[in-house]
């Protein structure tokens, strides 16, 4: 098997496993990553400085609510489908590989894309 | 960690994105002379494997998690300019896609994970491995030394660009409109979780891809460009 196959392989290997990045978080109670924890005004205590914390600051707080509420409205949000959240891992899980499946078929075409504008102009 | 939107004010923003323009101009400039043919494909692997590395999220004690990026893989593979472009799709997809990482912070997020990590982790593992022979551990050192410095310096940036936000967006009376958490705070937090933890995940994931390498294709190693 070439080499570029091998590879190819590992990658899919890692999108099957990618739910473990779901549930090794939700098992722990992970707030995720600091700074990227969206606001929660009345909910969740963590020992990590995260936004929720942030009360205290109502102009960045409100700047914030603005910012994620009034966005951009990704179609795959937080890598699942929309009305999925409350469905359980199993769901969460495939959603994800979905995801990644998704993700990666893009950055496919993306980088082909790419090559393409780049070798054009070389003579 | 993939800055969100509302955490940037947008002179942040603004600057990065411009840095960025730059960064990408002569980065695509830098792969349509040098790389080969041959490599366009492992482009497309690096692009992939950063994107589906970082949704590997460890959860850390303090309720935190985080992720890997092969970021510095990409470069010791296909030289910086090429890792630059590769991260940079990574991470405009998971944005525009999944809404990891904000809109106005891509300037930003590039910024440290594109630009400042490859390069950086580049130039460390070139000094490191200099003149080791392909196969030898030395490569391996070196790939695992500049994925946890590269990292390091990426979340240095980000804990520099969060901490400034009060200081440079606030409303008149002193209260910050974005980030509220200042440099020491944010420094901090992003410093020590991935001098502690993150770190360490990024030099193991690629010192275990190289050594992979070393031995199934020893010829990706024998040069990067630049």
């Amino acid at each position: 098997m070439k080499i570029t196959a091998k590879l190819w392989l590992g990658i899919a290997v890692l999108i099957v496993l990618s739910p473990l990045g779901l549930i090794l978080p939700r098992y722990f109670k992970s707030t995720g990553a600091w700074g990227e924890v969206r606001p929660q005004y009345t909910q969740g205590k963590s020992s990590a400085p995260y936004w929720g914390q942030a009360n205290i600051y109502p102009a960045a707080a409100r700047t914030l609510k603005a910012k994620l509420s009034g966005s951009w409205k990704a179609p795959l949000a937080d890598y699942g489908f929309k009305g999925w959240e409350e469905k359980g891992l199993m769901h969460s899980s495939a959603a994800y590989i979905v995801s990644a499946i998704a993700g990666i078929g893009l950055i496919i075409i993306a980088v082909w894309l790419i090559g393409k504008m780049l070798a054009k102009k070389r003579d | 960690m993939h800055i969100p939107d509302g955490y940037l004010g947008p002179v942040t923003s603004g600057v990065f994105y411009a840095l960025m323009l730059a960064v990408w101009t002569v980065s695509s400039r830098v792969v349509k002379k040098t790389l080969k043919a041959r490599q366009a494909p492992l482009l497309a692997i690096s692009a992939a494997f950063s994107f589906v590395i970082m949704m590997f999220n460890l959860p850390i004690p303090g309720g935190s998690s985080g992720h890997a990026t092969g970021g510095v893989l990409a470069a010791i593979l296909l030289g910086p300019s090429a890792a630059c472009i590769a991260i940079t799709v990574a991470l405009v997809i998971q944005a525009l896609l999944f809404g990891d990482g904000g809109i106005t912070a891509i300037g930003a997020n590039c910024f440290n994970l594109a630009f400042v990590l490859p390069f950086s982790g580049y130039y460390i593992y070139k000094m490191i491995s200099y003149k080791a022979p392909v196969g030898s551990n030395r490569r391996v050192i070196a790939a695992a030394l500049a994925g946890y410095i590269g990292i390091n310096a990426a979340a240095l940036l980000t804990g520099i660009e969060f901490g400034l936000q009060p200081i440079l967006h606030h409303s008149a009376d002193g209260q910050p409109l974005y980030c509220p958490y200042g440099l020491k705070t944010a420094v901090t937090a992003m410093l020590g979780e991935h001098l502690l933890i993150f770190g360490w995940l990024e030099a193991l994931v690629s010192a275990l891809v190289i050594k992979y390498l070393q031995k199934q294709a020893p010829e990706l190693l024998i040069e990067a460009r630049q």
